[in-house]
């Protein structure tokens, strides 16, 4: 038997200002929010259809041909990238191979063999190295590392491999070998950490079912880790390769910038992104700066492509990837 | 026997020879690090003065000058970056964590990751097609527009982070009270995570105060003092490329000065974020 007392005509306004929620305060916060999630979608477009407009005079006159040209000449306004295109290809490859053998064997140095107290410090020295900004990398590059490959690395290499095609001709420093080191002390980090977060997420029975085996450390890094992980790791290397292709100023410093296709390694390239870099606001001609937009167009294509890749590979992994990691 | 203790002998040799190559790896790794901070130090150290943060550039050929306009140049690309960046990148997190459907979620995970893959020049000419070549300047907007470009998708990933690191207890027991979902994911969810999203926002900074490549023709470098917005600025990256392609000794110095400061500044925040999410760690766990 319920009791009706009367409220007091304060406590019913209280009880009223109370009352439900406010809807509308909970919708709007909602879409401003999705509003700033669908930005990021809202970029991809962006960027797309600006590089394609920029271009669009370009594409039509140069057709496929730009992407197979090598003639790269403002004055005669004849444009191809392909000298750009191998010089991306080929310094992203050094970098990757001088890269990907060091990264893994530090990531599983740091999962599986060092000792605990020194893991801690080795990972917060590698997040220190990605943090150096690429012109600093680029700096040190041109008045430490050039001198250094010049009057010792390179002329030692011509020694012993100057029978391959790939370390002869005259040496000048500055080089596609030069551009290639400095990409690869770049994308040393970030292979090495999603390397890292991949065989972290590799589990311990693995490993212990290998060592009930028998197996010493490294048969079982080999057998229980590498071979569970394969893919994550490949996913970790195509990665590094997306931030290779597009990295600009430390390699704008050091391969020499001219549009060139050579077997040599000592001789000096170009990439796409530097060629941005260096003539984007030289070019005199509408025609030049739509090429240019053009080459943009060719990089974002190829990056966006090795991301896409990396994604795939890594979120197949099933590997929580912090964000702290991939930065 | 004699074979299979020969064989595990080699296995024990293998194993070991694998351990130490892993290490050496491991030193050669971090040798770039060291390496590049020891030049910094030997090189930048003794050029760096009081006038250095005092002065403007000097024309060539007259020893001395600084980089006051080029670090006050940083500083404003990076108050005008975070406008764009901060608002964006934070709610976008939000909605990663608090709203989002799993499958839309993912989606836009996928998106942020491929956007924070494309590289940091590109940016810079999409910003030079959207504003430069519409206002016909180069401008402290463009630049700052572009390294706000930067950080969102840095920024979005790492708040979308922390938000889901606060317990779903804290939600309910708001919501519990009556208290509008709006009003308990500002109140509570952001504020307890609020230390880890200025994390966020500063890593997101120390990156782009590095950024050269998107500046090259937005914000496009300065001499001089910038007094409007609207015209081309100078920063730091900037003026340590300019100055490390020339052929002048002195501008060499100069760089080398440029780049300690830099450097400095960026590790600075570094360790700083070390210390502020060595502390949200412990509190959560």
């Amino acid at each position: 038997m319920a009791v009706v007392v009367p409220v007091p005509a304060e406590k019913r306004v209280a009880q009223a200002r109370m009352a439900p929620p406010s809807r509308f305060g909970d919708k709007a916060f909602e879409w401003l929010t999705l509003a700033m999630a669908l930005a990021v979608v809202g970029l991809v477009f962006l960027v797309g259809w600006q590089l394609a407009h920029g271009s669009s005079v370009a594409i039509r006159r140069f057709g496929f041909h730009f992407l197979a040209t090598s003639t790269w000449d403002p004055v005669a306004e004849q444009f191809g990238a392909l000298p750009f295109i191998y010089g991306t290809a080929v310094s992203s490859l050094v970098a990757l191979a001088i890269a990907v053998p060091l990264s893994i064997a530090t990531a599983i140095y740091l999962t599986e063999l060092a000792p605990l107290w020194i893991r801690q410090p080795i990972v917060s020295l590698i997040e220190m190295l990605a943090a150096i900004p690429s012109v600093i990398l680029g700096l040190w590059g041109i008045f430490v590392m050039i001198p250094w490959l010049r009057t010792f690395s390179f002329p030692l290499l011509k020694k012993f491999l100057g029978w391959t095609p790939l370390f002869s001709g005259p040496i000048y420093g500055v080089s596609m070998l030069a551009g290639g080191i400095i990409i690869a002390i770049m994308i040393l980090p970030i292979i090495t950490s999603v390397s890292r977060e991949i065989l972290r997420s590799v589990p311990d029975l693995q490993r212990e079912a290998a060592y009930a085996l028998g197996a010493t450390r490294w048969e079982v890094t080999r057998i229980a880790v590498l071979s569970y992980a394969k893919q994550g790791l490949f996913g970790a290397v195509i990665l590094g390769l997306g931030r290779a292709l597009g990295e600009t100023m430390a390699v704008t410093m050091v391969i020499g910038n001219t549009p060139q296709i050579r077997a040599s390694l000592f001789a000096p390239g170009y990439t796409l992104a530097s060629v941005i870099a260096n003539e984007f606001t030289e070019a005199t001609t509408d025609l030049y700066l739509q090429a240019l937009f053009e080459i943009g167009l060719v990089l974002l294509g190829i990056t966006i492509l090795a991301n896409l890749l990396a994604q795939l590979l890594l979120k197949t992994m099933g590997a929580k990837m912090t964000s702290r990691a991939v930065q | 026997m004699q074979a299979t203790t020969a064989s595990h002998t080699w296995r024990k040799i293998k194993s070991a020879a694998a351990s130490g190559l892993a290490f050496v790896s491991a030193v050669l790794v971090i040798a770039p690090l060291g390496l590049v901070f020891l030049y910094l130090l030997r090189s930048g150290a003794n050029s760096i003065n009081w006038s250095f943060f005092t002065e403007l550039p000097k024309p060539v050929g007259v020893v001395g000058g600084g980089m006051v306009n080029a670090i006050v140049g940083s500083f404003e690309l990076l108050g005008l970056a975070s406008l764009i960046g901060v608002p964006i990148g934070v709610l976008g997190g939000v909605y990663l964590a608090e709203y989002g459907s799993t499958r839309a979620n993912s989606m836009l995970r996928f998106v942020a990751d491929v956007l924070n893959g494309v590289p940091s020049i590109i940016w810079g000419v999409v910003v030079y097609g959207l504003v430069v070549l519409r206002f016909k300047s180069f401008s402290a907007y463009a630049g700052g527009l572009a390294l706000g470009f930067i950080m969102i998708p840095l920024i979005m990933r790492t708040s979308e982070e922390v938000l889901l690191l606060v317990p779903a207890g804290y939600r309910e027991a708001s919501l519990a009270l009556g208290i509008a979902r709006w009003k308990t994911i500002v109140h509570i969810v952001m504020k307890t995570a609020s230390k880890g999203i200025i994390t966020g926002i500063l890593l997101a900074l120390a990156r782009v105060a590095g950024e050269t490549a998107p500046l090259l023709f937005t914000a496009f470098g300065n001499r001089f003092w910038n007094h409007d917005l609207k015209e081309p600025i100078a920063a730091l990256p900037l003026q340590i490329f300019t100055y490390a392609i020339s052929p002048y000794d002195d501008w060499h110095r100069q760089a080398w000065a440029g780049a300690l400061v830099l450097v400095v500044m960026i590790f600075f925040v570094n360790i700083l974020v070390r210390f502020l999410t060595r502390e949200r760690t412990a509190r959560f766990r």
